[in-house]
């Protein structure tokens, strides 16, 4: 090639103000399509550790169904799957709102390598460190909260969660008030809350929003009485507004014998700055995933943690890891719920929450409330100022905020979901809210303390982008993605369980045969 | 041909004319009359262009039937589609003083199309598999009155939001979302939604009040870019059924049930095994119907006092529970009754009242204050939400 030509483009022409990005598609069959009978990948053992024959009682008759393939098409395979997806370590992941998308430093992934080899029957005297690792941790979430004690046992927020109702329901029980058969939660609470105390048998009151956005207290008044067990309330709930009475809250339930369950999925905010338990709260969980930087895991597992009262302590999952003398031990509490997960909880996420805290100390973890609530406000001032765009109510938010394109829909015809279909087509994405939709056509944006400035103005001008597009050529923005692996899906087969096939097995049972 | 579903489509050209004037309404002549004279430009057949052209992005190959000129054709037309047409017995007509009206569909609009030109394009669509109507909650109306007449022949239907009023459970929430539900449809897979309206000329002073008119099936569909990362928002005739099962669960031997009119306290009688009424207010007791759509003096005459509960949904977008579609439950009636009201919405319903509270108008202002306060609203099955009451009266005077 003639080096003069090479050259004569330098230099190269500047970016305009939006990325021309497309997403890669390719076409990839489903990991078990690609199986072919015989096909082998070798991972060499490495020096020193000699390979250990198993006994002839645990091998199994038959190997399992795996999919057949050789190294090089595994991680073909996964590359295309990851080309084809937008995630935290791809794209500015502010729109997923609730879900605290943070950058998870990838040196954890090292340090929770390190307890791959373990066996979770190991003999507590050859696990200390890692019993180590799960005392310390609690003690740190235990501060955090201002709770007693802290399980680290669940797989998920839900699980917790759901562990949270079923100690309230042994609390109840062990005092002879059983008859308490009503949870109280509110409208912008995770809605995990009223799943979770419906599937552990309650009857469910969810608190609509006043006309300030905020759970009716009123009705809370109303509500409270001989037959509730606990009010699972989420603070700041999902539209991003701390509740200003939340104490009185709390009081009133306590009043009617009940007891206050702090859902701590937004707790982003307030690390640092406000503790569950100096509420008067009786039990709260963290999302591991969500606060402490442990992967989310696309439905699990990820790491839940429940934080209770001294009171509360005697019914929590076991065992526990409990250090005496010199020495961590497991221990069932006396009263326990029994397990919500096999073991001891999902350890590599453990070690990865643990290096977290670690790494930041008490100051660094309010620092992460502080620069993530500053990232909102700088987020939020961009997006109230694209027109068409509001975030009812008109109040301050703490960490996230549910914005709604009411005024862009009414003028353009263009929906909420169709604006975020768009916006995908630029490498960005968000989410909605949850159902029935409480703020009209809305989008949930949480930019946590991980983001630049520079991130959160290229995702804010892709918004505004998309929104002269809407007033524009309302037509063009419906029809989009252009730039996506997949376009328009038919959502509906998520509906019906006659339909949907989370693993192959189903999807064999229910579509192939 | 193909086993690809027939969609119909009605297309009403006056609909929503009265939007833009500011005439909270297009029915009747007058109204269309005024509403031209002022400038207004007919968008019933863009709208339902919007829904034709979204459903065949989804379903190139669908296949249409409609109806000649701007109650359908047109439409499919400007779509870029194409279709087959049917024309109905009696082809519409100018009528007597009406101007034609100008802009893009206006100057073929034959702008004395009635709403006996809607229900006659209805029968002559009878056999499709899905019809699409395009217009307001009066065409709803007009729609509901041509299956009616269909009986058992009558066809699922889909509203393409293109009134001024759109109340009715049976619209789409916009016109795309009608052409990809209707693209996503598959026979057999009908729910129930509500058809009301509001009497126009209360509503231009002011008064508001809706009725209930019937119930209509529409294809089973949720929201077709829900966006979501859990569930789903259930759908909305397992959400009725479910509050159904919570009233029926709550029954106790010995009271007597005072079913108000609509969708959902008829699902409580469906649940409770007996035929209730849609429309009328029905009374049940110990699993056996006691009277059906009584009237408010024989209603007074069943109320046993202390021992008959008045079960009540909410109608319309407004959130009256009291004193719109079911005046038979009147003063007396709730007086004698003493019991607190057994309230039905889905948390839906609710949510689209945006922190407006319920309302009751039974017609005496004290007994509607006596009732306001917060009232359990159950919206499912073990599942309720404390919800503001207020007397209309208070609710209009601020």
């Amino acid at each position: 090639m003639n080096t003069a030509e090479s050259f004569a483009k330098l230099p190269v022409a500047p970016k305009p103000p939006l990325r021309r990005f497309h997403q890669a598609r390719w076409d990839e069959p489903i990991i078990f399509e690609l199986s072919a009978p015989g096909r082998r990948g070798v991972a060499v053992p490495g020096p020193g550790a000699a390979p250990v024959e198993l006994p002839a009682s645990v091998r199994r008759a038959e190997p399992p169904k795996l999919p057949e393939m050789a190294q090089l098409h595994v991680l073909r395979h996964y590359l295309r799957l990851s080309q084809e997806n937008l995630g935290v370590d791809l794209n500015i992941d502010v729109g997923q709102g609730t879900c605290t998308m943070k950058y998870s430093p990838k040196v954890n992934d090292r340090f929770a390598g390190a307890v791959a080899e373990l066996h979770p029957l190991q003999h507590e005297d050859t696990v200390q460190g890692v019993l180590e690792i799960y005392w310390r941790l609690e003690r740190m979430l235990a501060e955090i909260s201002g709770m007693a004690r802290v399980s680290l046992q669940p797989g998920s927020g839900s699980a917790a969660i759901y562990a949270n109702i079923a100690m309230i329901r042994a609390y109840h029980a062990a005092r002879g008030e059983g008859h308490r058969d009503q949870v109280i939660t509110t409208m912008f609470s995770h809605p995990s809350n009223a799943a979770c105390a419906k599937t552990a048998g309650y009857e469910v009151i969810t608190l609509m929003p006043d006309a300030e956005g905020l759970p009716d207290i009123e009705a809370l008044r109303a509500a409270a009485g001989p037959r509730t067990a606990a009010l699972m309330i989420t603070n700041p709930e999902d539209t991003g507004i701390f509740n200003p009475r939340i104490q009185e809250f709390v009081d009133l339930v306590h009043e009617a014998g009940g007891l206050a369950c702090y859902d701590q999925a937004n707790a982003n905010g307030i690390l640092g700055i406000t503790r569950a338990r100096d509420a008067g709260f009786d039990l709260c969980h963290f999302n591991l995933h969500k606060t402490f930087s442990t992967p989310h895991a696309c439905g699990g597992p990820a790491a839940g943690a429940c934080g209770v009262s001294e009171e509360l302590a005697p019914f929590l999952p076991g065992p526990v890891v409990g250090f005496d003398d010199g020495t961590y031990r497991l221990e069932t509490p006396a009263a326990s719920i029994g397990k919500v997960r096999p073991f001891l909880g999902v350890t590599p996420n453990i070690v990865r929450a643990y290096a977290w805290i670690m790494a930041l100390g008490g100051e660094g973890l309010r620092q992460v409330a502080e620069t993530a609530v500053l990232n909102n406000n700088y987020l939020m001032h961009r997006i109230l100022a694209i027109p068409g765009a509001s975030a009812p109510w008109g109040r301050r938010r703490v960490e996230q905020v549910r914005y709604s394109w009411q005024e862009l829909t009414e003028e353009t015809g263009v929906h909420s979901e169709e604006i975020g279909v768009r916006a995908a087509d630029f490498g960005v994405h968000y989410w909605t809210s949850h159902h029935p939709y409480v703020v009209p056509e809305p989008f949930t944006l949480e930019p946590t303390e991980s983001y630049s400035k520079e991130d959160l103005d290229e995702y804010a001008d892709i918004l505004a982008h998309v929104a002269s597009e809407a007033r524009s050529d309302p037509a063009f923005v419906k029809e989009a993605p252009y730039n996506q692996s997949v376009h328009k899906i038919d959502m509906t087969s998520l509906d019906d369980p006659g339909e949907w096939a989370p693993t192959w097995r189903a999807y064999v049972r229910k579509h192939l045969s | 041909m193909t086993g690809e579903p027939a969609i119909g489509l009605v297309v009403n050209p006056v609909a929503g004319l009265g939007g833009a004037a500011g005439l909270k309404g297009s029915d009747g002549a007058a109204a269309q009359r005024a509403a031209l004279a002022l400038g207004a430009v007919p968008r019933a057949g863009e709208r339902a262009a919007r829904a034709v052209r979204a459903l065949l992005s989804r379903r190139p190959g669908a296949r249409l039937v409609t109806v000649p000129g701007p109650m359908g054709e047109d439409a499919v037309h400007a779509a870029g589609g194409t279709c087959a047409v049917i024309h109905p017995p009696a082809p519409p007509r100018p009528a007597p003083g009406l101007a034609e009206a100008d802009g893009p569909m206006g100057a073929r609009l034959v702008a004395g199309t009635t709403a006996q030109d809607t229900r006659r394009a209805v029968v002559a669509l009878a056999g499709v598999d899905l019809l699409l109507f395009a217009g307001g909650d009066g065409t709803a109306r007009d729609v509901l009155d041509a299956l009616r007449e269909l009986g058992g022949q009558a066809p699922p239907v889909l509203g393409v939001p293109a009134g001024v009023k759109v109340y009715s459970g049976c619209f789409a929430v916009s016109p795309a979302t009608a052409g990809l539900v209707a693209a996503a449809f598959r026979p057999g897979r009908t729910g129930e939604a509500e058809v009301v309206d509001l009497d126009e000329d209360g509503y231009r002073r002011g008064l508001v009040g809706p009725r209930l008119y019937g119930t209509v099936r529409v294809p089973e569909a949720r929201a077709a870019f829900s966006g979501r990362k859990t569930g789903s928002s259930g759908t909305p005739p397992a959400t009725v059924e479910a509050v159904a099962r919570e009233v029926v669960s709550r029954m106790r031997p010995g009271v007597r049930y005072v079913l108000g009119p609509g969708a959902t306290t008829r699902a409580v009688g469906r649940e409770h095994g007996v035929a209730t009424t849609l429309l009328g207010v029905d009374v049940v007791e110990d699993g056996r119907l006691i009277a059906a759509d009584v009237p408010e003096a024989a209603l007074f005459d069943l109320v046993r006092p202390g021992k008959t509960v008045v079960v009540l949904s909410v109608i319309g977008g407004q959130g009256f529970v009291l004193g719109r579609g079911n005046q038979q439950i009147s003063p007396r009636v709730l007086r004698a009754a003493r019991a607190p009201l057994l309230v039905l919405a889905t948390q839906r319903k609710l949510a689209a009242l945006r922190g407006r509270p319920l309302l009751a108008d039974s017609g005496d202002e004290d007994l509607d204050r006596r009732l306001s306060g917060h009232v359990q609203v159950i919206t499912g099955h073990r599942e309720s939400t404390i919800y503001r009451l207020r007397a209309a009266s208070e609710e209009y005077d601020g």
